[in-house]
C-alpha cells in the first residue's frame, strides 16, 4: 500500500457549522477513515492573521501523513486553542475564527473559558489582562528574586520554562531553588501544584550498591526465593511502588481492629428510593461515616509524630477505588457538610478523573478517614491496612440476609453487613472506636437523617 | 622491535584483523594484505631500516619487508608516497597505496587515528549508543505501547565514559597494527615541508629527520574552532574534545552552535539528564540541513525535549565558572550587534565548527598560502600555490582542505589521490558522499538540499521534482513503534537523475547508502525502482520513495540477465 501523496487539501473534511453569528470554530478534521486524533504540526497562520476562504491555516499530522487544513470561511484567526505539538481528538476545536476585528476579544475569551486546560487548578494564576497579546517568554522586568547574580533577571532552566508555559505559571514570580538561584522544573511544578511526573534520571554511584531501596525498610535484604519455573517477573509501576511503600510504612503503626454487625434493611430501602436521583451506596456510607465522625473527633485524628494528637478540622472521607493496574483513594472533602446529592455528584466526578488518571494530589492526599468496600464481591468481612497519615480505616462487607435471634428467642431473617475498623492505638482506644461504631450503626439503621 | 641489517626471514605478527577492521568509512585491505603476507613469508626479505640515525631504533619503528618488484622507490626518493597525518584520511590513503604497490610512510605527531578515532566519530558514537538506549528505556509511554514495563533506568557516568575511551583505544590499536602489518612506516613526529618532495619530521627535543618522497599528501585534519572572546578552561567551558571524555554530566549545558556536532551532544546530554540551551548565530537552527528536514528534526529532537534555544545571536564572551559563580555567557544580536542578555549555566560546550590544522606545515617554503587556514586545492586534491599554479607532487586531503569535512570524505579523497599517483586519473564526485547525524532518530543526506537543487535547476534550466515518504507507512518502523520519520527525494523528472536524498528516521545513517551508491554509479530512478527490497525492512521506505517518483524517461539499461529459479 502506497502512502497517499503529501499535502492533500481535503475538500470536505472539516465540518465547521455556524456556531453563533460571527465566531466560528476550526475543528480537527478527520483526514482518514481510521483517524481518531491528530497532532498539530505547525500553524501556518498566526493569531491575528487575516484568513481567506481556501487558505491553508494549519498543518495536521494524522496517522498516515501531514496535511494542510484550509479554512472554509473568511475571517481573522482570533485564537489558537491547540498549539503546535499538541494533540486533539477529531472534531475538537483547534482554533477560533472571528469574522471581524471586534469579535476577536470575544472569541479569545470563548477560547480560554471553554478550553482552558484543567492542569493547574491551584496555580497562582497571574495572567496579564486579556487584551494584551500573550507573552511567551518570562517577563524580565520583574521584582528581583533573591538571585545572587544579577537582580531583576530571571534565570530558569529550559524545562522549567516549558513547564511554566504549559501550566500557565508566571515564572517571573517564582523563587529559584536551583544552583545560583536558578528556577528549576521542580520549582515550577510546586507552584503549579503538580506532582513531578518524571522520575529524575538516577546516576547510580560506582559503588556496588546500585539503586537503593526506599527508606524504612528493615536491613534484612529480600531473601532470594528459588524461582518456580514458568514464573515471570514484572517490575512495579510507579503507582504500585507507591502502594507498596505505604503498606510497608504502616507496619510501624500499632493497630487494632473492631468489628460490628449492622442491620441494613432500612439502608437498602433508602437506597432504592434515592438511587434514581444519582445517589450511590458509596455516597450513603461516606455520609454516614462523616456524620458519625463529627460526633467522635478522635477517630478523625492522626498521630503524626508519635507523641501528639493531630485533630483535623475537616472530615475528608477517602474511598478506595480499584482502577486498572492499581488502587487510588479519591477524597470527598467536608463530607459531613455536603448533602447527599452533592456528595454523589462529587463522587462521580472524582471516579471519572481517577479512571482517566487526572486526579490532583489534593484530591487523593487529603483524606482523614478511609472507607473500603469489598461487598460487591460478596466478601462478608475483611481487615484493611491503615494508610499512613490517618487514624482509622473502615472495611465494609456485603449486606447479606442472616438469621437473627432476638432476646425473646424468636428468629427472623434480616439483611446484615459486617463492618470492621482498623485504628491507630496510639490515639484511638478501644472504647473510642466501639463508641464510634455504635453511633455509625445507629445512623445506618435510621438513615432518614442522611437525606437532610 | 629491533632489526638488524642482515637477511632474515621475518614472521609478521599474527594478525587477526584481516578483514574485520572498519573505521567510519575506511576501506579494508583484505585481499591486498593476504597477498603481501604470503609473498613475504616465502621469499627472502630485503630489510630496510627507516632513518639513518641510531636513535631511531628506540622508536616504534616497523620494519618494512617488501618485495623487490613491489615498492622499491623510484629514483632516489626514500618513499613513493609520504603522508603527513595518520588520521582517517591518511590511513585510507596509506592502505590503498600499499595495495597499489607504493612504498609508503606516514608521519604522525600525536596519536594514530587522529580526531575521528580519538576525539570524534568513535567516542561520540559510543556515547550516542548509550544515550539512545537510555532514552528508549525512559520513554515509559513508548515502552507501555509495546507492552513493556521497565523499572527506573540509571547509569554510571564513569562506566559510560570508559566505554567510549576503551573503544577509542581499541580502534586506535587496530588502525596502528593494520598499517604496521601492511608495511607502512609509521614515523613519529611533526612533519614540516621543507621544499618540493622533501619533508622533515621530529619530536620536540629530538633532532629532526629529513626524508624525500615522490608524492606528498597533507592530511593534518582539524581542531575545534573556538571563536574570539570565549575562554576555554576544559572543565566548565569545553569543546567536543573534552566533552567526549564525559568527565561530568552537567545539570544545564549551553551548546554554542546547532550543527550536527551540537545536535549530537544535545542528544547525549538530554538522555543523561541534562537540560540544554542552544545558541545559534544564524536565524535557523541546524542551518546545514535541508530546511524541511530541519523543521521536522526540530519538532522531534528539540521541542519535546528539555531544550530551548536562542537564534540569531552570538556568544560574544564566555567566562568559565569560578567558586560561587556559574558560567556566564554574554549574548549579542548577530545583525544589530546589540547586547541581548546573559545566560548562566553550569557548562558551555563550544561546537562552532572546526578549524584546519595547518600551522607549522612549512607551506610558506613552497609558496602556498592558506585561506582561513585551509589549504587550497583543485578537484583532484592537488595543492594550488599563491600564484594560482599547481604545486607538483603535493596533495591535500580531508579536513585540512575544507572541501567536505567528514572522515569518509577524507578517506575517499585519499584514495582518489593514490589512484592519480599510480597513473590513473580520478576525480571524486563529492555529491555522492553521504553524511549522517547520529541523533535519535538519525538524520542522513546525500547530494543537494532542496534550495540548492532549486538554484541549480534554475541556473541550468531543468525541472526539479520532489518525492516524499513517511516512515509511518513502513511496517518495520511501525513494529518498532518508531513511525516518526521522513524520506525525501529530489530528482530530475526528465531523465531520472537523483539530485539529493534526505532521510530522518530510525537507521537513517545506514539507509542512505542505497541512494549514495546510486548517485555514485549514475543509476537512474527508472532503473532502481525495479530493485527488490526485503520485507519487512526499513529499506522499503526508500523503495517507496523511488517508486513514487514520476520520471518521464524510460528504462535506460537492462537489468542483468535474469536467473531462472
Amino acid at each position: 500500500m502506497r502512502p497517499s501523496a503529501f499535502f492533500l487539501k481535503p475538500r470536505s473534511g472539516s465540518r465547521i457549522p455556524v456556531v453563533r453569528a460571527k465566531i466560528r470554530e476550526i475543528f480537527m478534521p478527520a483526514l482518514s477513515s481510521t483517524m481518531t486524533e491528530g497532532k498539530i504540526v505547525s500553524w501556518i497562520k498566526s493569531e491575528g492573521d487575516v484568513l481567506s476562504k481556501g487558505e491553508s491555516v494549519v498543518v495536521v499530522e494524522s496517522d498516515k501523513a501531514d496535511m494542510d487544513v484550509e479554512t472554509f470561511y473568511d475571517g481573522i484567526l482570533a485564537a489558537i486553542v491547540i498549539n503546535e505539538g499538541e494533540t486533539a481528538p477529531v472534531g475538537a476545536a483547534i482554533g477560533i475564527l472571528a469574522e471581524t476585528e471586534d469579535e476577536i476579544a470575544e472569541a479569545k475569551a470563548k477560547a480560554t473559558s471553554q478550553f482552558s486546560s484543567a492542569t493547574a487548578p491551584s496555580a497562582p494564576k497571574v495572567e496579564e489582562s486579556p487584551p494584551a497579546p500573550k507573552v511567551d517568554a518570562p517577563s524580565p522586568a520583574v521584582a528581583a528574586a533573591p538571585a545572587p547574580s544579577t537582580p531583576g533577571k530571571v534565570v530558569a532552566t529550559p524545562y522549567a520554562k516549558k513547564l511554566a508555559k504549559q501550566h500557565k505559571v508566571d515564572i517571573g514570580k517564582l523563587v529559584g531553588t536551583g544552583p545560583f538561584g536558578r528556577i528549576t522544573p521542580e520549582d515550577v511544578e510546586k507552584a503549579a501544584g503538580i506532582k513531578p511526573a518524571s522520575k529524575s534520571i538516577v546516576a547510580a554511584p560506582a559503588a556496588p550498591v546500585a539503586s537503593s531501596a526506599p527508606a524504612a525498610v528493615p536491613s534484612k535484604a529480600p531473601s532470594s526465593f528459588t524461582e518456580t519455573p514458568g514464573s515471570t517477573v514484572v517490575p512495579f509501576t510507579t503507582m504500585q511502588a507507591a502502594v507498596s511503600k505505604n503498606m510497608v510504612e504502616s507496619l510501624s503503626v500499632p493497630t487494632f481492629r473492631v468489628g460490628y454487625p449492622i442491620a441494613t434493611d432500612a439502608l437498602d430501602a433508602l437506597y432504592e428510593k434515592v438511587k434514581p436521583k444519582g445517589v450511590t451506596m458509596t455516597a450513603l456510607l461516606a455520609k454516614a461515616a462523616a456524620v458519625a465522625l463529627a460526633q467522635h473527633p478522635v477517630v478523625n485524628a492522626t498521630c503524626k509524630d508519635g507523641k501528639s494528637f493531630t485533630y483535623n478540622s475537616s472530615i475528608n472521607i477517602a474511598v478506595a477505588v480499584a482502577i486498572n493496574g492499581g488502587l487510588i483513594t479519591p477524597v470527598l472533602q467536608d463530607a459531613d457538610k455536603l448533602d447527599l446529592y452533592l456528595l454523589s455528584q462529587k463522587w462521580k466526578e472524582l471516579v471519572e478523573k481517577a479512571r482517566a488518571k487526572q486526579l490532583q494530589p489534593n484530591e487523593y492526599n487529603s483524606g482523614t478517614f478511609t472507607l473500603s468496600n469489598l461487598g460487591m464481591f460478596g466478601v462478608d468481612r475483611f481487615d484493611a491496612i491503615l494508610p499512613p497519615g490517618q487514624g482509622a480505616i473502615m472495611a465494609v462487607g456485603a449486606s447479606k440476609p442472616a438469621v437473627l435471634a432476638d432476646k425473646d428467642g424468636f428468629f427472623s431473617v434480616k439483611n446484615r453487613m459486617l463492618v470492621n475498623v482498623t485504628a491507630d492505638h496510639r490515639i484511638i482506644y478501644g472504647a473510642d472506636l466501639a463508641a464510634f461504631l455504635q453511633t455509625f450503626s445507629k445512623i445506618i439503621e435510621n438513615p432518614e437523617s442522611l437525606t437532610m | 622491535m629491533q632489526a638488524s641489517v642482515s637477511s632474515l626471514s621475518i614472521s609478521l605478527p599474527n594478525s587477526t584483523f584481516r578483514s574485520n577492521i572498519r573505521f567510519c568509512g575506511l576501506r579494508q585491505q583484505a585481499l591486498g594484505f593476504q597477498s603481501v603476507s604470503q609473498s613475504q613469508l616465502n621469499k627472502s626479505q630485503r630489510i630496510r631500516i627507516v632513518g639513518r640515525k641510531s636513535r631511531l631504533q628506540k622508536r616504534l619503528v616497523s620494519v618494512s619487508a617488501s618485495d623487490s618488484d613491489n615498492g622499491s622507490p623510484t629514483k632516489s626518493f626514500d618513499y613513493d608516497l609520504l603522508i603527513i597525518g595518520a588520521g582517517v584520511g591518511g590511513h585510507g590513503a596509506a592502505l590503498h597505496a600499499v595495495e597499489k604497490g607504493l612504498k609508503t610512510a606516514i608521519v604522525e605527531g600525536d596519536v594514530v587515528g587522529g580526531t575521528c578515532v580519538n576525539r570524534g566519530c568513535v567516542p561520540s558514537k559510543a556515547l550516542l549508543a548509550v544515550s539512545g538506549r537510555m532514552r528508549e528505556l525512559q520513554d515509559e509511554h513508548h515502552m507501555k505501547a509495546l507492552g513493556l514495563q521497565v523499572a527506573a533506568a540509571g547509569y554510571d557516568r564513569q562506566a559510560v565514559a570508559d566505554h567510549a575511551s576503551n573503544l577509542a583505544s581499541k580502534i586506535r590499536n587496530n588502525l596502528t597494527n593494520s598499517m604496521k602489518a601492511l608495511g607502512v612506516d609509521i614515523l613519529t613526529g611533526f612533519g614540516t615541508i621543507l621544499g618540493p618532495q622533501k619533508v622533515k619530521y621530529g619530536k620536540v627535543g629530538f633532532p629532526d629527520n629529513v626524508i624525500t618522497a615522490k608524492d606528498i599528501i597533507i592530511a593534518t585534519g582539524s581542531v575545534p574552532f573556538v571563536p574570539k572572546g570565549i575562554e576555554v578552561d576544559g572543565k566548565t567551558v569545553i569543546t567536543s574534545d573534552h566533552a567526549l571524555k564525559l568527565e561530568v554530566v552537567p545539570d544545564w549545558v549551553a551548546i554554542v552552535g546547532s550543527g550536527y556536532i551540537g545536535l549530537e551532544f544535545s542528544d547525549v546530554y538530554t538522555a543523561l539528564g541534562s537540560e540544554v540551551t542552544f545558541i545559534e548565530a544564524l536565524d535557523q537552527l541546524m542551518p546545514g540541513f535541508d530546511p524541511e528536514i530541519g523543521k521536522l528534526a526540530q519538532r522531534v529532537l528539540i521541542n519535546p525535549r528539555k531544550i530551548d534555544y536562542h537564534t540569531g545571536v552570538f556568544a560574544t564572551k564566555i567566562t568559565p565558572a569560578k567558586d560561587g559563580t556559574p558560567v556566564i555567557i554574554e549574548l549579542t544580536d548577530a545583525k544589530t550587534k546589540e547586547p541581548k542578555g546573559t545566560l548562566e549555566v553550569d557548562v558551555a560546550l563550544i561546537a562552532t565548527g572546526r578549524a584546519p590544522f595547518t600551522k607549522g606545515l612549512g607551506l610558506e617554503n613552497i609558496n602556498v598560502e592558506t585561506q582561513r587556514g585551509f589549504v587550497p586545492v583543485d578537484e583532484r586534491m592537488r595543492v594550488i600555490d599563491a600564484n594560482r599554479n599547481l604545486v607538483p607532487h603535493l596533495y591535500c586531503i580531508g579536513d585540512a582542505n575544507g572541501k567536505m569535512m567528514l572522515a569518509h570524505a577524507a578517506s575517499a579523497q585519499g584514495i582518489s589521490v593514490v589512484e592519480q599517483v599510480s597513473g590513473r586519473d580520478h576525480v571524486l564526485n563529492h555529491l555522492s558522499i553521504p553524511a549522517a547525524c547520529f541523533t535519535h532518530p538519525e538524520i542522513s543526506m546525500v547530494g543537494l538540499t532542496e534550495p540548492q537543487a532549486k538554484e541549480k535547476a534554475e541556473k541550468e534550466g531543468f525541472e526539479m521534482s520532489i518525492a516524499k515518504t513517511s516512515f509511518k507507512a513502513n511496517t518495520k518502523a511501525l513494529a518498532e513503534n518508531e513511525g516518526e520519520g521522513l524520506a525525501k527525494l529530489i530528482y530530475r523528472p526528465d531523465n531520472g537523475e537523483i539530485l539529493g536524498v534526505h532521510i530522518f528516521g530510525m537507521h537513517a545513517a545506514d539507509l542512505i547508502h542505497e541512494a549514495s551508491n546510486a548517485i555514485a554509479l549514475g543509476t537512474r530512478i527508472q532503473d532502481i525502482k525495479f530493485a527488490v527490497h526485503a520485507h519487512p525492512t526499513l529499506s522499503e521506505v526508500l523503495d517507496e520513495l523511488f517508486k513514487s517518483a514520476k520520471v518521464n524517461a524510460s528504462v535506460t539499461k537492462p537489468v542483468s540477465e535474469p536467473v531462472a529459479v
